[in-house]
């Protein structure tokens, strides 16, 4: 099964073409990276798969099934998370309290005007594995907007992670970062991606990163791909250097 | 106060800690508990009366079931007096017209309101901020302008008058709500004891968080996979069941229906109490009802101008205390 089928995929905003005619296939289990440099529609691309943006023309699959037309929430309901390039999270509540909310969703809990004693109790150890999975256990009580840039990453990826999707987005998981957060950010995608058997397409511009963990890579250069490949073909790629890996030097 | 609301304010702001600000809150709730069980007892040596404390009761409950909206799932409703309103002439026309009985009178009250904000919370769910407020508005005038105008049966402008509560008949005992005033106020009390209750587990279960969520970042609400502008539809029929709730009270209070009740000035009043006392906090609009109702009995009795008396408060509330008089004791952590 495919995990993520692109079919002629366009997105315009006026005369603007963020996403243009954008066809692609991510396997299951695949840790595809898609680059590509600012403004080459590579956030768009993610607005549009995860359904909060709907697209201008083309199909999307998710598992084979055309989600086109479904809402965002109902994508998150059938196996679909994502993160922000800018971090989405609850700032004024503790990181526990972030995670409670998605795991009590994902638990199916979202309009019970009670949790039972057993409920609860399940809620709370999820709580518990997810904070042990990114080392987040000694800061669950703090206050997440007063937390490390890389600790509010974490927590939104953590949260992404306790609805259990079978395919996961991660819009510039390192933006932002110093190196150690970087790395540690880097880990944390590497386990889930091998633990967990989770599909993962990953917008990233830290080359280091994307070397390191992309199984396939795509480029995405003015809505358009530029190319797809491995990382060795796409660090040969001429066009690739000249378009974009040529630009950042 | 001040005593209480010192290691409230210190504990919130140095530590992340819960525990100091969730001991506050419990104090708090116990003090508020405390009062009201008692206030028949001590209102008149105050300077007040027994409907007073009645009215403080009604107007605090309105303004919790708003602020269930505006506080916890972060909606403004300027429409919630139509809510209100329909509950009380619900109550009062059932009594008049149909059966004198309170306990149905205030079911019918509160059924109707309620009908009105599923069909209405249907409509608007997928509104926000300014566009919210103002169709909430709106759809609020439409209920006054009917009762305003279907005069044979409303009374119009004079209101709705020639009926009274009715005595509580249990079965076993006859409790007389009707003569006794003090009996009237505990009558209410504990319709009010079982509505606040009723929002507290509410706003700690898997659901009451969703709305926590959608007022925190509502993107990120969808990303989690809350069907947003469900859950705001539900939240919204809540609060103006409460709403409701108050006003079939505040009808059998007065023994009377007034349609200034669900203009949307009335509307207005529950918004200016959620934010003076607090929209954050869970009694903060309880006490933003007292403060109001209290400065309004003892001001219109002296000047006409008494609304310029809250607007002068509201506007030292908002630029000294932007979270409200309880918003002092700081955030309250989600449980
Ligand atoms: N909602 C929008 N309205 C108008 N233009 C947009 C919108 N979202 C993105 N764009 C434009 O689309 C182009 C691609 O943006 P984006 O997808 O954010 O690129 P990237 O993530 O690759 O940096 C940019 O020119 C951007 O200004
Ligand atoms: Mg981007």
């Amino acid at each position: 099964m495919t995990a993520l089928r692109i079919e002629n995929l366009s997105r315009r905003f006026g005369d603007l073409v963020a996403v243009d005619n954008v066809s692609l296939r991510v396997e299951q289990g695949e840790l595809r990276a898609v680059i590509g440099p600012n403004g080459a529609g590579k956030t768009t691309f993610f607005n549009l798969v995860s359904g909060l943006v709907s697209p201008s023309a083309g199909r999307i699959l998710f598992e084979d099934k055309d989600i086109t037309g479904l809402a965002a929430e109902r994508r998150v309901a059938i196996g679909l998370a994502r993160t922000f390039q800018i971090t989405e999270i609850f700032p004024e509540l503790t990181v526990r309290e972030n995670l409670r909310i998605a795991v009590e969703v994902a638990g199916g809990h979202r309009l019970l005007p009670w949790l039972s004693g057993a409920g609860a109790r399940e809620v709370e150890s999820r709580i518990t594995e997810l904070l042990a999975t990114a080392g987040l256990a000694g800061k669950a009580d703090g206050v997440v907007g007063e937390l490390s840039h890389g600790d509010q990453r974490a927590t939104e990826i953590l949260m992404a992670l306790a609805l259990r999707p079978r395919l996961l987005l991660l819009d510039e998981p390192t933006a932002g970062m110093g190196d150690q957060e970087t790395h540690d950010v880097a880990q944390l995608i590497r386990r889930l991606h091998r633990n967990q058997a989770l599909t993962i397409v990953l917008i990233e511009h830290d080359m280091r990163v994307v070397f390191h963990l992309a199984d396939r890579i795509t480029v995405l250069a003015e809505g358009s791909v530029l190319a797809e490949g491995a990382p060795d073909a796409i660090a040969a790629n001429e066009a690739v250097q000249a378009a974009y890996l040529g630009k950042a030097a | 106060m001040t005593a209480i609301e010192e290691p409230g304010s210190a504990g919130r702001r140095a530590a992340t800690s819960r525990t100091p600000g969730a001991a506050v809150h419990l104090l708090l709730t116990v003090l508020i508990w405390i009062l009201l069980a008692t206030m028949p007892l001590w209102i008149d040596r105050v300077g007040g009366y027994t409907n007073l404390a009645t009215r403080v009761l009604v107007t605090g409950l309105a303004a919790t079931g708003l602020n269930f909206l505006l506080g916890f799932t972060g909606v403004l409703s300027f429409g919630h007096a139509a809510y209100f309103g329909l509950g009380a002439y619900g109550v009062g026309l059932t009594i008049r017209y149909l059966v004198p009985s309170t306990l149905l009178g205030i079911l019918v009250g509160v059924g109707v309101g309620t009908l009105a904000a599923v069909v209405i919370g249907f409509l608007i769910r997928k509104l926000r901020g300014v566009y919210f407020a103002m169709v909430t508005i709106a759809f609020g005038q439409v209920f006054y302008f009917i009762v305003y105008r279907w005069n044979a049966v409303t009374g119009g402008d004079d209101g709705l008058s020639g009926w009274r509560r009715q005595p509580l008949d249990l079965g076993f005992a006859r409790i007389d709500i009707l003569g006794d005033q003090t009996a009237f106020y505990y009558f209410v009390l504990v319709w009010f004891a079982l509505a606040t209750a009723a929002m507290w587990l509410l706003l700690r279960s898997p659901f009451g968080h969703t709305l926590i969520a959608i007022r925190e970042n509502e993107r990120r609400a969808r990303f989690l996979g809350i069907p947003v502008e469900q859950h705001i539809w539900f939240s919204f029929v809540v609060s103006a069941f409460f709403a409701s709730l108050a006003g079939t009270l505040y009808a059998l209070l007065n023994n009377f229906a007034d349609p200034h009740s669900l203009r949307w000035d009335k509307s207005g009043e529950f918004v200016i109490m959620a934010v003076l006392g607090g929209m954050r906090s869970f009694w903060g609009p309880l006490l933003g009802a007292a403060i109001f109702v209290v400065l309004q009995d003892y001001a219109s009795s002296r000047t006409e101008n008494w609304m310029s008396l809250i607007g002068i408060l509201f506007v030292l509330v908002v630029l000294f205390f932007p979270r409200g008089v309880l918003g002092i004791l700081g955030r309250r952590a989600l449980t």
